[in-house]
């Protein structure tokens, strides 16, 4: 196959979400002495982009988002120690989680998806996080943005319990707070004190694109 | 015409003589909210929606209302047979705008298994996942199709790896529909506990709004 073949296959079949063969187009690129972000930024990235417009206009459901998301997944555990090695930067470190009593993960995964189509790190803590879990992984992994994930009304509140425990532990303004899930809207973000909230996954991505360039603006060069 | 239940596949209608009441329905209670009807002898005629929009519950509201406004005018009165069923409060403005009475609680689960006992299942285990007969019933249609396990299995872990077990409110569990939730359950890979709840919470909760 050419390098050509080789990124068009990705993308498409990235698309369609068939896994075992990202791997072996990922590995038959890098045979081929292609570098792992030409894969990522040429191929896997305008895919899950492409992706997270269908999903936007209704052309796509969860089902497709995961499936995709799961085969880049695949091509990342190959490319992600070469990108490091390569020392090719991410856009942002992101810090998620789902807040304590709430299982709910797929919308938090969705998110997760994206914001690494898009170039950001993302450090997944899971579901039921309690607060003093939150503010250890900050200090222990110094994020650009950490995510608070909701599903019900009920569990909601968890996300001023995770800002005061931020407050409390000194770090509330080392990082930018954004929220999300179905229940939550801005209104509800703004009286918890968040930094950011977005509806979807895409839109998240650009929320925390905008928060970050913000925030970044502010620190003298 | 005697009182009695039917169910409507028709949108509307304008020749429904007055003193009969509409229930717009889930697709999910539809059946039983007729059955009960029926047997009670009321005067409602069960108009239901597609029980799939509860995978887009930003929709229930927009169809309940539309549907509501269209038996308003043929009917003496409209009632919901929804809970807030994922909608977040856009079902309340529905109701408030239109002057309609819905089910009480977040979900149907609320009305079949009681508020307060829902709760305590959830705090015990928050990754509690609910059956009721309608979603024993249509489980490969509403879940595994839906979610697309049927086309791609290994999205099983995806959707339900933090989840602990089931609990199936159980209506009207007879040793066909218990085989029926032994299997989804283990399709899901979780342990199955059956609560019988029978169909006396929908029953008092349809009495309110009917009465």
């Amino acid at each position: 196959m050419t390098p050509e073949e080789i990124l068009q296959g990705l993308y498409d079949e990235t698309l369609v979400g068939n896994a075992p063969r990202v791997l072996e187009l990922t590995n038959e690129g890098l045979v081929l002495n292609m570098e792992p972000q030409t894969l990522l930024f040429d191929a896997l990235i305008p895919s899950l982009e492409e992706v997270g417009a269908r999903f936007e206009r209704g052309d796509f459901f969860v089902p497709e988002m995961l499936i995709a998301g799961r085969a880049m997944s695949g091509a990342m555990e190959v490319l992600r120690p070469l990108l490091a090695e390569t020392g090719v930067q991410t856009i942002g470190k992101f810090l998620m989680g789902t807040v304590k009593g709430d299982v709910h993960d797929i919308g938090k995964n969705l998110v997760n998806i994206m914001l690494e189509g898009a170039g950001f790190e993302v450090i997944d803590l899971g579901v039921q996080v309690a607060p003093e879990k939150f503010v250890a992984a900050i200090e222990e992994h110094q994020p650009d943005i950490v995510g608070f994930s909701a599903f019900l009304t009920t569990t909601m509140p968890m996300f001023k319990a995770n800002m005061n425990a931020l407050e409390k532990a000194g770090i509330r303004n080392s990082v930018i707070v954004m929220v999300g899930g179905a229940p939550v809207t801005q209104e509800y973000a703004d009286a918890v004190g968040a930094d950011g909230y977005a509806a979807d996954a895409s839109q998240t991505v650009k929320r925390a694109k905008s928060l970050l360039q913000e925030r970044r603006a502010k620190v003298p060069a | 015409m005697a009182p009695g239940s039917r169910v409507s596949g028709a949108r509307t209608s304008r020749t429904i003589e007055s003193g009969r009441i509409a229930l717009v329905a889930c697709g999910a209670l539809a059946q039983s909210s007729a059955e009960i009807a029926e047997r009670r002898g009321w005067p409602l005629d069960v108009h239901p929606l597609p029980p799939l929009l509860h995978n887009q519950p930003q929709k229930i509201a927009g169809e309940v209302r539309a549907l509501a406004e269209s038996l308003l005018p043929a009917y003496g009165k409209v009632v919901v047979g929804y809970a807030d069923c994922g909608t977040y409060g856009a079902l309340d403005q529905v109701c408030a705008d239109l002057g309609l009475g819905r089910l009480p609680g977040l979900h149907c689960y609320d009305v079949f298994g009681g508020a307060s006992r829902l709760q305590t299942f959830f705090e015990e285990q928050p990754g509690t996942y609910v059956f009721t007969d309608f979603l024993v019933r249509s489980f490969a249609r509403t879940v595994e199709r839906e979610l697309g396990l049927d086309r791609w299995p290994e999205l099983r872990e995806d959707y339900f790896g933090s989840y602990t077990r089931v609990v199936w409110l159980a209506q009207e569990p007879d040793d066909e529909l218990r085989a029926l939730a032994e299997a989804a359950a283990e399709r899901l890979g979780l342990p199955l506990t059956v609560v019988p709840t029978g169909t006396t919470g929908l029953e008092h909760a349809l009495a309110d709004l009917v009465g």
